[in-house]
């Protein structure tokens, strides 16, 4: 119990623990993490290894930055290298390599390519530098896709023309479905995402009971968070019970937040298709500026390539991110494949289960194989 | 990006019409756009979730700690947010 004596409450995650093992019976449970979020404190804190072996938590597609295609990045590099253009992007996304390379090296070639905090940031670059074109790189689920749409509501308020968007804004529940249609799979329940669910709420995760009989338990970051969202989804499985809980109801409400959503519905449409990395084309699961900011939309205003390009041989990136392996058996995990120098996406935002896995996964899992040696797996 | 930093509200920036405040954040004061809250009442003291310089959610101060407790033992990643989010000169002019 190593683990557990460093959690916040350890008493509280004791309890939970043995309620977890009375629930566990003889039974194999495969329970998703939906949440990049979630992926990280699970490795930072050992909760593998606390819980029974007939739990197991397989990784999702919940991290935006792992998600974007390849060719999605050239794209982005080709709108940087245009003359006169500033192209801005969160920190997450520099080092995320497409079939180009990425945008550090798109800037050391003599792009100007800028980190921002905030899409603000950019809005007001663009303020400040009326000669030049600036461009922001939009990632991100439900959880960031708001603030790009009031900053692109102030863009169009303030009368800013030299600003425009590149959207690769996510939803959430298109991967979940494209997950469950998946063959290669097969899952007994879901912890789903604390931050995103706070501006989508529960309601859309109501079809996973009602038309796949899986239980959804929305769950915050703690250990206990996490190991409280694992006992609900046991006790819906012992109970006979199917539905979403929400364990994380200090923060996510059933409705979600729905100023955010009317800020979303005013920006963006859904695009007829977008391709995820590992997941391949998903049917109305991205976000584009629509016709009322077609103004500010990057991809009407520059030429991109929009060239698909395949994931590099070696990059396993697609089958983690469906949870079908994990990180660490990817042939080139940790030895090719390091935060440093990043061949797929998931090695590269920390909540990337391969970075998450590559920094704090690897000690627990050497403890726990020792261990558990003798045990039968 | 996808990391949630607690602050906690210190003034609501005046002709703003409610869309802009100064929150503490780590002890360092930064203007956040709080326009997704607009349903919530809101006061100088309340603590918020930010992502990207917007407030997400209005939290308590028990969640608060809970989540900045969290956020440390990120480190770096932590340590680096909050760096972007100091360096982000997020409604200094640009937001009047
Ligand atoms: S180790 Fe690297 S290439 Fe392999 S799945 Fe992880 S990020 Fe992708």
């Amino acid at each position: 119990m190593r683990f557990v004596d460093e959690y916040r409450d350890p008493a509280a995650a004791r309890i939970v623990l043995e309620q977890i093992r009375r629930l566990v019976g003889d039974e194999h449970h495969t329970f998703m993490e939906v949440c990049g979020g979630h992926t990280h404190t699970i490795y930072r804190h050992g909760i593998e290894h606390v819980l029974p072996e007939a739990v197991e938590l397989v990784h999702g597609p919940g991290c935006p930055v792992c998600v974007i295609p390849m060719g999605r990045v050239d794209d982005a590099i080709a709108v940087a290298e245009q003359p006169g253009v500033m192209f801005t992007s969160f920190g997450d996304m520099m080092r995320v390599p497409g079939g180009n390379g990425n945008l550090l090296e798109a800037k050391a070639r003599g792009a100007d390519v800028r980190f921002v905090y905030s899409p603000l940031d950019a809005l007001r670059l663009a303020v400040e530098h009326p000669d030049r074109e600036v461009v922001f790189f939009a990632v991100g689920f439900e959880t960031t896709a708001p603030s790009t749409a009031l900053t692109l509501l102030k863009a169009r308020a303030d009368g800013v023309t030299n600003f425009s968007v590149f959207s690769n804004h996510v939803t959430i529940v298109p991967p979940i479905k494209a997950i469950l249609d998946s063959p290669d799979l097969r899952l007994d329940g879901f912890l789903g995402p604390g931050h995103v669910s706070t501006v989508v709420g529960n309601r859309p995760y109501r079809f996973v009971p009602e038309q796949y009989g899986k239980p959804v338990v929305t769950t915050g970051f703690e250990p206990l968070d996490i190991l409280q969202g694992v006992q609900m989804l046991l006790a819906q499985r012992r109970e006979g019970r199917c539905e979403v809980e929400n364990q994380y109801s200090r923060i996510v409400r059933d409705e979600g937040n729905p100023r955010a959503l009317a800020a979303l519905a005013e920006v963006f449409e859904l695009r007829p298709h977008f391709e995820w990395r590992g997941l391949g084309f998903i049917a109305q699961s991205a976000l584009k500026l629509n016709s009322d900011f077609a103004a500010w939309d990057a991809e009407l205003r520059f030429d991109v390539p929009g060239v698909r390009v395949a994931d590099p041989k070696a990059c396993q990136c697609g089958e983690v991110l469906k949870g079908v392996i994990k990180p660490w058996e990817c042939k080139v995990f940790g030895t090719a494949c390091t935060p440093q120098t990043p061949i797929g996406t998931c090695m590269v935002s920390s909540e990337g289960a391969c970075a998450a896995y590559y920094n704090f996964g690897r000690l627990h899992r050497e403890v726990s194989v020792s261990v558990g040696a003798g045990r039968p797996s | 990006m996808c990391l949630g930093i607690p602050g906690q509200l210190a003034e609501l920036v005046p002709g703003t019409e409610g869309q802009l405040a100064v929150v503490d954040v780590a002890g360092v004061r930064r203007r956040v756009n709080i326009g997704l809250l607009e349903d919530e009442v809101l006061e100088v003291g309340d603590w918020v979730l930010i992502h990207v310089g917007f407030a997400m959610s209005k939290i308590d101060e028990a969640e608060a700690e809970v989540a900045l407790a969290s956020l440390h033992l990120l480190g770096q990643a932590y340590d680096e947010e909050v760096e972007a989010l100091r360096a982000s000169a997020l409604g200094e002019e640009a937001a009047s």
